[in-house]
């Protein structure tokens, strides 16, 4: 609190402090609200403000005010050599944003959608990545690669790719996914203030829902901690481990099992790399079993890596078999019927909860 | 005519010369005269889309001998390299480049170190040329804890970031982008500075150098690539691998100039026009016309795709430290004896830095896990065996 009052007395933060306030829906007796839209938007101009260094670039994010408009108003405010849209040429310009960033600059490059940052992907991992590595230290790469990730709606197999795991499997990135405002803008501004190389991987189905938002979170000078996953919901029977959008779908879920007698913790990872896995562990070792649930292929997914791990370090506490909850091992299909199954619902997550807990209906049948 | 009287003067005065440079420990008696010479580059420049620069040059006899003396520095270097690598000393990927010379040392005759130099994994020269030493070559390719990059990265990962080097890349073409972004950046900062960005032949046909040209134009970034023609990627011969091989052309709407590579002054006076043009109007093209003896590494003779009578043709008519050499001893710069003895020197310093890298201990065990990230901020990582080896990174 007293490093919030410090803050607004200085004259830059108030300048600061305007967007974020000035985006909220404030009702009378209710806590104020911010869509995750708005809270990347305010963090982006913020630490923009904040620090010279720090540009951002991509496909219309200038003047088409950013295709999922999360650059509005920064054109305007920060002007074209700050805010510059790029031509549809991934490879190019992400290679251009690392070279910035070798020299010192911080840049933020979006990626229309994550599925073109595959365009771009030796610039991410052997351009970015493994720099400070080889060097030695001479060469630190403080760049953010941003955008929506995973599936949307309806936009078909090309689309709809989550890349949690091929980013989060490479060692020198830090990897990171919001699902709430606070956590959109609390990473993002960590990301942007990280010396390495982040690959913040966002969620087109977010960008508009609301969540409630704290005074602490308006200062300008909020942020998250990198590696520090959270827990959303306290409990004592199951620990549910999700991200990004499957957070709230795990947080229905337990809802949905709190009538059963259920008591489901649930984890929101914030980081995929790094993960925290003393907090998983602290957990499973309270509950004795994991579902992990994740939107992307099952297969070497996150999920993957967390089951193992569980296993690996707290074996002796587990009480069931580690379940894995994700989308289905099929490119995505656009029918909305077969969307549907092909990624997670609640009623997964409440499935192999209830499985943990030997309370499962008899198997339907299996095809 | 006050040339050749300083000339023989100092031949006169020879052995007290000698004697007072024993005393004083000079290791080089590189002439420091100044006077400009006035020089023909060995073939006019060609050029598309912009005007061309004159092929009279001016040096002095102090940039001569410079010139001389590190070319034949980089010329040993490499080629005691190539020994090393067979002795089993250098392990991986060891892409050498005696032939090239010219291109790096002529290059950085023209700029500063504000400039910016990245270029491809053939980085052993450029990165001397940026000011590194010896020691930490070779420390590096022998994976040593004195290498530049600590012994972490090898052959293709020097880097010099003080002297804004940035390497030392892998991947074909990748440096291309990484190169113009540096460019954005200094233009971002107002440092009235130019990057150069090297590829070769082979990576001149990579996209993401067209998309980069695009931004640097639609841009303006004193971005100037600079393509090392040796001809050959790997062992495809240029008109195997590119419809149009002028790679100067390339660009379309982006200037270019075709370059004597192998001419040091050339290669210098080009530098200095790109650098120029590449502040005022944004990037430029220069092709450099050059050779490399070797193969396209340690592990390709080089002679499968080229005869042998290729390549000794182009070391006796085009060898870029003969033509230095030449060069010095028609306007009586320096005897025969005394660029003999530059070479002797030279190899001395060669030899001290490797017999110096020999001793130097390996890489501790701990330095697996240091610089994942420049903020570990205290995540663990771990070994092979993660019940075994697990560390906290920094």
């Amino acid at each position: 609190m007293f490093g919030v009052v410090k803050q607004k007395m200085l004259r830059l933060s108030l300048t600061q402090i305007r967007p974020a306030v000035s985006a909220l829906r404030s009702y009378s007796s209710a806590a104020k609200q911010m869509t995750v839209r708005e809270a990347l938007n305010s963090a982006l101009d913020e630490e923009m403000s904040a620090d010279p260094k720090v540009f951002l670039m991509g496909e219309e994010v200038g003047e088409y005010q950013g295709a999922y408009k999360i650059s509005k108003g920064l054109l305007e405010k920060y002007g074209p050599e700050r805010v510059l849209d790029t031509p549809i040429t991934e490879a190019g310009f992400a290679g251009i944003g690392v070279g910035a960033a070798y020299y010192g600059l911080k840049p933020v490059v979006e990626f229309m959608t994550f599925n073109f940052s595959m365009q771009a992907i030796d610039h991410i991992i052997n351009s970015a990545a493994k720099s400070n590595y080889m060097s030695a230290g001479q060469m630190s790469v403080p760049i953010v690669f941003r955008g929506p990730n995973g599936a949307a709606a309806g936009v078909g197999a090309q689309h709809s790719q989550c890349y949690a795991s091929w980013y989060a499997s490479c060692p020198g990135l830090k990897v990171l996914m919001p699902y709430s405002s606070e956590d959109a803008r609390g990473l993002l501004k960590a990301a942007i203030r990280d010396p390495d190389p982040v690959v913040f991987l966002e969620n087109e189905l977010l960008y508009g829902e609301s969540f409630p938002v704290s005074d602490e979170f308006l200062d300008s000078s909020f942020c998250l901690p990198i590696g520090k996953a959270k827990i959303e919901r306290v409990g004592k029977d199951v620990t549910i481990t999700a991200f990004s959008k499957m957070v709230g779908h795990a947080l229905k879920a337990a809802e949905i099992l709190e009538k059963d007698g259920i008591d489901a913790e649930v984890i929101n990872l914030r980081s995929i790399r790094p993960l925290d896995r003393s907090t998983i562990s602290a957990s499973i070792r309270k509950t004795n079993r994991l579902i992990t649930v994740e939107e992307g292929f099952p297969q070497h997914g996150v999920g993957a890596e967390i089951c193992a791990s569980v296993v690996e370090e707290s074996f002796a506490y587990l009480d069931a078999p580690v379940e894995r909850i994700a989308g289905a091992d099929v490119p995505m299909p656009y029918a909305a019927n077969l969307e549907r199954m092909a990624v997670p619902q609640v009623e997964d997550i409440v499935r192999a909860a209830k499985r943990a807990c030997y309370r499962s209906e008899p198997l339907a049948a299996v095809a | 005519m006050a040339l050749s009287q300083l000339l023989s003067s100092s031949s006169r005065s020879g052995n007290r010369l000698k004697s007072l440079s024993s005393a004083i420990s000079l290791r080089h008696p590189i002439s420091t005269d100044t006077t400009p010479i006035t020089v023909e580059t060995s073939v006019p420049f060609t050029s598309h889309q912009c005007e061309v620069p004159s092929r009279t040059v001016q040096t002095n006899a102090k940039e001569l001998l410079t010139f001389f003396r590190d070319m034949a520095l980089m010329r040993r270097m490499e080629i005691a390299a190539d020994s090393l690598y067979k002795a089993k000393l250098i392990r991986g990927f060891c892409h050498l480049y005696d032939g090239q010379e010219a291109v790096a040392v002529g290059m950085e005759a023209a700029i500063t170190k504000k400039d910016s130099i990245i270029t491809a994994y053939r980085d052993h020269c450029t990165f001397i040329a940026r000011g590194g030493t010896l020691l930490e070559v070779f420390a590096e390719l022998m994976g040593r804890q004195a290498g530049c990059s600590r012994g972490k990265g090898g052959s293709m990962h020097f880097y010099k970031k003080d002297s804004n080097f940035y390497g030392g890349h892998g991947i074909v073409g990748a440096q291309v982008p990484l190169g113009c972004g540096l460019a954005f950046a200094q233009k971002y900062c107002k440092d009235e500075a130019v990057t150069f960005a090297l590829y070769g032949d082979g990576a001149a046909n990579q996209g993401q150098l067209f998309e980069a040209l695009n931004i640097s134009a639609l841009w303006d970034l004193p971005a100037i690539l600079v393509c090392e023609n040796n001809h050959y990627g790997m062992g495809t011969a240029e008109w195997r691998a590119a419809k149009s091989p002028a790679y100067y052309k390339r660009g379309d709407y982006v200037p270019g100039l075709k370059v004597d590579g192998m001419d040091v002054l050339a290669v210098k006076q080009a530098c200095t026009f790109a650098k120029e043009h590449a502040l005022k109007n944004g990037p430029i093209i220069l092709e450099m016309d050059t050779y490399r003896y070797h193969g396209h590494s340690m592990s390709d003779p080089g002679s499968t795709y080229r005869t042998r009578d290729e390549i000794t043709g182009v070391r006796q008519e085009r060898d870029p430290v003969e033509r230095i050499r030449k060069l010095i001893l028609s306007h009586d710069l320096a005897t025969e004896k005394e660029l003999k003895d530059t070479e002797k020197e030279v190899r001395k310093e060669v030899d001290d830095a490797i017999a110096q890298a020999k001793e130097n201990p390996v890489p501790d065990s701990s330095e697996l896990f240091t610089n994942v990230y420049a903020k570990g901020l205290g995540v663990e990582s771990f070994g092979a065996d993660r019940k075994e080896v697990r560390a906290t990174l920094p």
